[in-house]
């Protein structure tokens, strides 16, 4: 009897712990019983999919799972590859109005050696929030000049910033812009013509001087190049090895920036925010580059234009031709990239290529789909178990795999409505 | 001559108080009507006559002249209120006294602003445009309809709402006047305890020595003068007497309790606390007393005092009976509050009834204007919304809005271009190529106007 009451007391104890646990879980898991939307091999029915040691080893129809794997039925559940936010602030940000949080913006105005990686804070409130959504995945990058610094793609699960580095870094420029910023912009035509000059030719001279270095670093193999970080960052660059993320924005400054991209010869640029891009929409499907673009849930960015232009701004360049990937720009509500895709399904782009656009797009812009961005053999196991159409508001996402890591679904959100729903004790401090 | 010229100034004034609230007929056919406060109506009808609600049924024939459009298909619900904006202001914050309870929002409202019907795309019929945090008592504030089209800032006004104010606690009105700003009370929560405390005692005694004045004036044989009027104090006893609902900007949980305790103690009744992101950890207290809840669904860490925060505030606050609203302060967020409540059913699974509530019945409560809004009913105003696809849905699209029975949004036909005025001075070659900036929320609505005090430009997360 005693035995008993031990063997009760001893479950329910490994039972409580398992539900408190903040660590993730290594193995083999079998998910089984679950409609697959692979994403890239069509949507399998009553499938499984199996995962070990940090990879998809199989996707197909049920299966006899292997020896000591744990089986999780997800009848009636959806399985889908981790979802990407292609552009946000995630890690490098804490608290926002907190400066001292804050490590997105370094001093300077040609900085592209400036490591976003560096700063990510992987202990970070912000990211349990956000993996539990489901967005398994983000581009976090960082902000300010003309180059700010050069982003990097993190899986949101680990302890370093490397355990997280999936693999793509990519120096972000902010091409000038040639036009009056708002209303607030009281400056002459002239004085803004002056200005967008200026800058272009110091973004020109960025590249000439990268280009000179190129040139001195190949002819010496390096050996005849001083210290020059900046010019050192922009290596890859001029030698098409990293990309350029290329923020622009008004329909004007794309055109110019199109034009920019083509006198240069440049080929591995990812044009990012693109908000009036559905202004210029062929322009950018000839030129052939692809789109980073949202927020989603955005306004449109002049006063005259159709209240749903940026709903429907990336249904609108795919229609065109041009391929689009979303991000959120967010820090603490990645999580509602899911939405964001939403709305731009509902708003013309269609759930499929939604979907898309938060999978294997993304994977593909940055030169991952190897690992991410759908469901198959091979690929990274980041995978995400929802109870119904993850882009439906109301529903929950029930498992997260990030590299194989089984990802426990508590997050500061989860912890206080666990403490909170029943507050105990209640007015009276005496009773339950 | 004078007599001229005072009749002219009274047609002026007689065609200008003339200028009548339009109202229209409308016959919603055959839709699913939500009508929140008596359930879910299959395949009904909806008239509007005259800018009210006047039946709900089935095969209702259309009145002569009524506009009829048909909803089969598609779901019929009460115009969404948003209890938090800032739309169709000229001025947000009057930031240079932690007690600003002299002035009126009404006095600067803007009729041109297009985010009126950017908001009316949403489906949001009703907004109380707020004064801004930047005081520990801030200015009143006014419930509008969005009647846009209209160049007149009166007719934006909801007749018969009741007067509401603003109040803030925590770090806003700490930094505007404590030693990072003004250098003056208060720089702290204890302070701002005081300041508030101070008013109503003040106001208390304002509100008497009038009392006092005109309750003796007319006896016989009394000499004594008026007390000297006081716009300021005249505010703070309206508040005293219930004639004006509190809407508290807040965020932390000691903060709340603080302004729960000090109404207790001058018998305030009517308060609704806005924001409000720690209002779960005292669920209990606010529905003990009685007070009301209006907060974001998702909204947190863009500043410290939201950094303890839970997007199941909303689905705790409801559980433990507060009544409870999901706002917007945003003109972005405000385009899909629908989108907002279905939230509430991720987190903390609250039934579709309960998440619509919190955009049509729940905020109409805390504006005190339930009689009119805020469910279909017959009686009720006209204002309705018309969505492709159930509104909790992500894949929602609203078709059209009607207020007061007139069609202000109709996706398939309006023109692009809903300006109501357009400067042509203005320049409209303009960009603006900033990442994370104007096109996502920027979180300093409710601290518009009191930059200058602070001698910097705010951080974008201050809200």
């Amino acid at each position: 009897m005693k035995k008993i009451i031990y063997l009760i007391l001893f479950v329910c104890a490994g039972v409580a712990a398992l539900a408190q646990s903040p660590k993730g879980k290594y193995g083999t898991f079998v998910l089984t019983n679950a409609t697959i939307e692979t994403v890239t091999k069509g949507t399998i029915t009553n499938g499984t999919v199996i995962i070990s040691n940090g990879k998809i080893t199989y996707v197909g129809a049920a299966t006899t799972a292997p020896q000591g794997a744990e089986v999780i039925d997800c009848k009636g559940k959806w399985i889908y590859p981790g979802f990407i936010d292609g552009g946000t602030n995630l890690g490098l940000s804490e608290v926002g109005s907190d400066q001292r949080t804050r490590d997105m913006s370094e001093i300077g105005d040609v900085i592209p050696q400036m490591q976003a990686l560096t700063a990510v804070n992987p202990n970070s409130v912000l990211i349990p929030v956000t993996r539990v959504s489901g967005v398994t995945t983000v581009l976090t990058a960082p902000d300010g000049g003309m180059f700010p610094g050069t982003a990097a793609l993190i899986n949101l699960h680990g302890y370093t910033p490397d355990q997280m580095y999936a693999n793509f870094k990519g120096v972000v420029v902010n091409f000038p812009s040639t036009g009056r910023r708002g209303g607030f912009d009281r400056r002459t035509d002239d004085e803004i013509k002056t200005a967008s000059e200026k800058a272009m030719k110091k973004l020109n001279d960025v590249f000439d001087r990268a280009s000179q270095y190129h040139k001195l670093d190949s002819a010496t193999k390096g050996k005849g190049v001083e210290y020059y970080p900046e010019m050192e960052a922009m290596l890859g660059v001029v030698r098409g090895e990293r990309t350029i993320l290329l923020e622009v924005n008004a329909a004007k400054d794309i055109l110019e920036a199109l034009k920019w991209i083509k006198e240069r010869k440049l080929k591995n640029v990812v044009l990012t925010g693109c908000r009036e891009g559905w202004r210029v929409a062929g322009d950018i499907a000839k030129a052939g580059f692809p789109v980073v673009a949202g927020p989603v849930l955005a306004l449109p960015s002049r006063e005259y234009d159709r209240y749903d232009k940026a709903y429907a701004n990336p249904g609108l360049m795919k229609k065109a031709g041009v391929k689009v990937a979303l991000r959120t720009s967010e820090t603490e509500n990645v999580r509602n990239l899911l939405f964001n895709a939403g709305f731009a399904a509902a708003y013309g782009l269609g759930r499929e290529e939604a979907l898309k656009a938060i999978t294997i797009v993304p994977a593909e812009i940055f030169g991952v789909s190897d690992k991410l961005g759908s469901v198959e053999v091979g690929k990274t196991a980041n995978i995400v178990v929802s109870d119904g159409d993850p882009f439906e508001t109301k529903t929950n996402i029930v498992h997260v795999f990030i590299d194989g890591w089984q990802i426990p679904m508590v997050s500061r959100h989860t912890q206080l409505y666990d403490e909170f729903l029943k507050r105990e004790p209640g007015v009276n401090k005496s009773q339950k | 001559m004078k007599k001229l010229i005072i009749i002219a100034c009274l047609l002026i004034a007689v065609s200008g108080m003339a200028q009548q609230l339009e109202r229209g007929t409308v016959l919603i056919k055959n839709g699913t009507v939500l009508t929140i406060t008596q359930g879910v109506k299959e395949n009904t009808d909806v008239l509007i006559k005259d800018g009210k609600i006047s039946q709900i049924g089935k095969n209702i024939a259309a009145p002569a002249g009524a506009r009829v459009i048909d909803a089969t298909g598609h779901h019929v619900m009460p115009g969404i209120i948003d209890a938090h904006s800032h739309l169709a202001l000229d001025a947000v914050n009057e930031a240079t006294t932690p007690v600003s309870a002299m002035v009126w929002e009404g006095d600067d409202l803007d009729p041109l602003d297009v985010g009126m019907y950017r908001a009316v795309a949403g489906g949001v019929t009703i907004s109380h445009a707020m004064h801004g945090s930047a005081n520990a008592i801030g200015g009143q504030c006014q419930t509008i309809k969005h009647r846009y089209g209209t160049v007149d800032p009166r007719v934006l006004m909801m007749e018969g709402a009741p007067r509401t104010i603003k109040f803030a606690l925590g770090e806003n009105p700490t930094r505007v006047h404590g030693n990072n700003g003004a250098g003056i009370v208060p720089n702290t929560r204890m302070g701002v305890e005081f300041v508030i405390r101070q008013a109503f005692s003040e106001g208390k005694e304002y509100m008497e020595s009038w009392n006092k004045y005109n309750a003796s004036k007319n006896q016989k044989g009394f000499r004594g003068a008026p007390p000297k009027y006081d716009l300021r104090m005249e505010t703070i006893a309206a508040i005293l007497r219930g004639e004006i609902i509190i809407h508290c900007h807040s965020y932390r949980a000691d903060e709340i309790y603080m302004l729960l305790k000090v109404c207790k103690d001058f018998g305030i009744k009517r308060l609704v606390f806005q924001h409000v992101n720690e209002g779960f950890k005292v669920a209990p207290e606010l529905a003990a007393q009685g007070a009301m809840a209006s907060v974001f669904a998702d909204w947190w860490a863009y500043k410290f005092e939201v950094y303890y925060s839970t997007a199941y505030n909303a689905a705790i606050l409801t559980r433990n009976g507060v009544v409870t609203s999901i706002n917007s302060d945003d003109a972005e967020l405000t385009r899909h509050l629908y989108h907002e409540a279905a939230k509430t059913q991720k987190y903390g699974g609250l039934t579709d009834e309960e998440a619509l509530s919190l955009i049509t019945i729940n905020p109409a409560k805390q504006l005190g204007i339930e009689s009119r809004v805020g469910s279909l009913e017959v009686g009720k105003d006209g204002d309705v919304v018309i969505f492709k696809g159930h509104p909790l849905s992500v894949y929602a699209v609203p078709t059209f809005t009607i207020i007061d029975g007139v069609v202000k949004f109709d996706r398939e036909k309006d023109p692009d271009d809903m300006r109501l005025y357009v400067d042509p001075k203005q320049t409209i070659d303009m960009t603006d190529a900033v990442f994370e900036d104007e096109s996502s929320h920027n979180h300093d609505e409710c601290m518009k106007n009191a930059e200058f005090l602070l001698g910097v430009k705010f951080a974008d997360q201050n809200r």
